[in-house]
């Protein structure tokens, strides 16, 4: 009762500053226009824009894609660097290099290098990809580093005597990894990896730099034949339709994951 | 491989080194963590169905030889044999070693997100390949063995400290190992439940079966060692049969330490 009241007096106060603000009807027009965020969630390729709808189709496809690649990816990279023994040595080395490398670089150069660069080789068949193939393989080289990360924390919440104890019954590393400290550590892992999820189907907005027409890429076009940026409130709201449910799902998750500790349930 | 062998405190008539009728043979074991010695110089050996306990002060070093003996620990120094063969030589194969030697912790260290059941079973079936419905009727013929028959299908932490014990006992014992190690397996336990524990470790003993424990309980080591090896500051200070070591100890150190055990009203 009282937060429902808070929450209209706050809400209230916001539109009556933006109501109110001397370049309001201004930002109104060129923001929020209906007629231009209509033709722009349709489109009208004759007049040299595309339907911002239909280009979230692709960000999600994209996103999609990458997500698989990355979760196989980064659990490679983290059970490599988790290994032991000399003979793992060079591939260990190999992917931290590739963690820290990848970790320090910013998406977007990730993403002009593979865009630009790979073309530009000349290759066979590498050379000749469309520019989403290159923005999800950017996608997938950065994201696995940051999640290789999370996985590699998650391993290393399960305790030592864990490990131990399996390896005491003559369970191989492998085995022991599987059956005994993934799923204990896949609690761990989930929360942080629909976090960074999040923020790739974000990112693959990023990919509209080498002119593959997503969501944002849609909307630019819009606001250049335009003039007009009721398209990027458009693609702004497709974003938030994607975002939030995935959002709502993992703080579902981590509820449910406190209650159940706090009931006892196997943990 | 073989080869006389200077006399290992204790045993009246030394076996050639790596005999088949000894269960374990330490020689010159030593093993440092950092700058700590933790075993400085170990010499011992197990007959078949023979039981020795460990005793000695916080520290001193036996749940590091414990689980040296198991490989869990690469050792500085020094060589082990398991029934005749040596498991310290380079290439051996430390999974098989581990498949005929139990180990049983203090923390009892149960996988928690399996039933007691799969706990019991994930060996016999990951590692011997045993079948499943095979592995587990021999489970549930141990289970009920020890009083658990029961509780096969709980998670660990439904069942009270001596029960999760006992499941671990019966873990290690599902692989049919050759040996036993006990690492103070009473020490997390609350007094009233000590006594299951014990008494499952009596029926072992009375089985037959080799084992080598770890020990604060200096009644129990007395009626259920035929010797007992006092450890301080890493090496073997006296190794007696309990009626001589308890009744009547011949080092300095063995009797300081019995003397701070009967003021603590521990004998
Ligand atoms: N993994 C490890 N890393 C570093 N030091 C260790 C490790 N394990 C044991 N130690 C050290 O080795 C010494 C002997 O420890 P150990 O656990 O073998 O003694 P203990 O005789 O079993 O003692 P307690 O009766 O308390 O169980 C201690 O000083 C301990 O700090
Ligand atoms: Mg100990």
């Amino acid at each position: 009762m009282l937060s429902t009241a808070s929450t209209v007096v706050v809400l209230g106060a916001l539109a009556a500053l933006f109501l109110l603000a001397p370049g309001s009807s201004e930002v109104r027009h060129t923001f929020f226009s209906p007629h231009d965020m209509w033709q722009a969630l349709i489109g009208d390729p004759r007049q040299g824009y595309y339907s911002v709808g239909e280009a979230l189709w692709l960000n999600i496809r994209m996103f999609l894609a990458a997500e698989v690649l990355i979760l196989a990816l980064a659990l490679l990279i983290a059970v490599i660097r988790q290994s032991a023994g000399p003979v793992m040595f060079p591939l260990r080395m190999i992917s931290t290099i590739y963690v820290d490398f990848f970790r320090g670089i910013p998406l977007i150069l990730v993403i002009f290098v593979l865009g630009f660069g790979v073309p530009a080789l000349s290759l066979r068949f590498l050379s000749s990809q469309s520019a989403a193939v290159y923005g999800v393989a950017a996608l997938v080289l950065s994201y696995s580093a940051y999640v290789s990360e999370v996985y590699r924390a998650g391993l290393n919440s399960v305790h030592q005597s864990q490990v131990a104890a399996a390896r005491s019954l003559g369970l191989s590393h492998w085995t022991s990894l599987r059956h005994v400290i993934l799923p204990q550590a896949v609690r761990t892992i989930i929360p942080p990896l629909l976090n960074d999820f999040i923020s790739l189907q974000k990112d693959t907005a990023l990919v509209g730099i080498l002119g593959a027409i997503e969501a944002n890429k849609a909307a630019e076009l819009y606001s250049d034949t335009v003039f007009n940026y009721s398209g990027y409130t458009v693609a702004a709201i497709a974003f938030l339709i994607l975002t939030i449910p995935l959002a709502r799902f993992t703080d579902h998750l981590i509820a449910k994951d406190r209650r159940l500790r706090l009931a006892g349930a196997p943990t | 491989m073989t080869g006389q062998l200077a006399g290992t405190g204790g045993a009246d008539e030394v076996p050639p080194a790596g005999h088949p009728s000894e269960a374990v043979r330490i020689e010159g074991l030593r093993k440092s963590f950092g700058a700590n010695q933790v075993l400085t110089g170990i010499d011992l050996s197990l007959a078949a169905h023979e039981v020795i306990c460990l005793i000695g002060a916080s520290g001193s070093g036996k749940s590091t030889l414990l689980r040296c003996v198991n490989l869990l620990e690469p050792i500085d120094e020094g060589r082990i044999w398991l029934s005749g063969q040596e498991i310290t030589a380079p290439g051996v194969d430390e999974n098989l070693v581990r498949r005929h030697i139990g180990i049983v912790f203090q923390a009892f260290n149960l996988f928690p997100h399996m039933t007691v059941l799969r706990n019991v079973t994930l060996a016999p079936v990951k590692v011997l390949g045993t079948s499943r419905p095979d592995a587990e009727e021999e489970a549930r013929e141990l289970l009920r063995r020890f009083g658990l028959r029961d509780k096969e299908a709980d998670f660990p932490d439904r069942l009270s400290g001596g029960q999760q014990q006992r499941v671990a006992i019966v873990r290690a014992l599902a692989m049919r190992p050759q040996i036993m190690l006990l690492d103070e397996v009473t020490s997390a336990l609350d007094p009233e439940l000590v006594a299951e524990v014990l008494d499952v470790i009596r029926e072992l003993a009375a089985g037959g079966m080799t084992m080598l424990i770890a020990t604060h309980e200096m009644g129990f080591a007395r009626d259920i060692a035929r010797r007992v090896c006092f450890l301080e500051e890493g090496q073997i200070v006296e190794d007696a049969p309990p009626a001589e070591l308890f009744t009547n100890p011949r080092d300095e150190r063995t009797k300081r330490f019995l003397r701070r055990i009967v003021d603590a009203g521990r004998l």
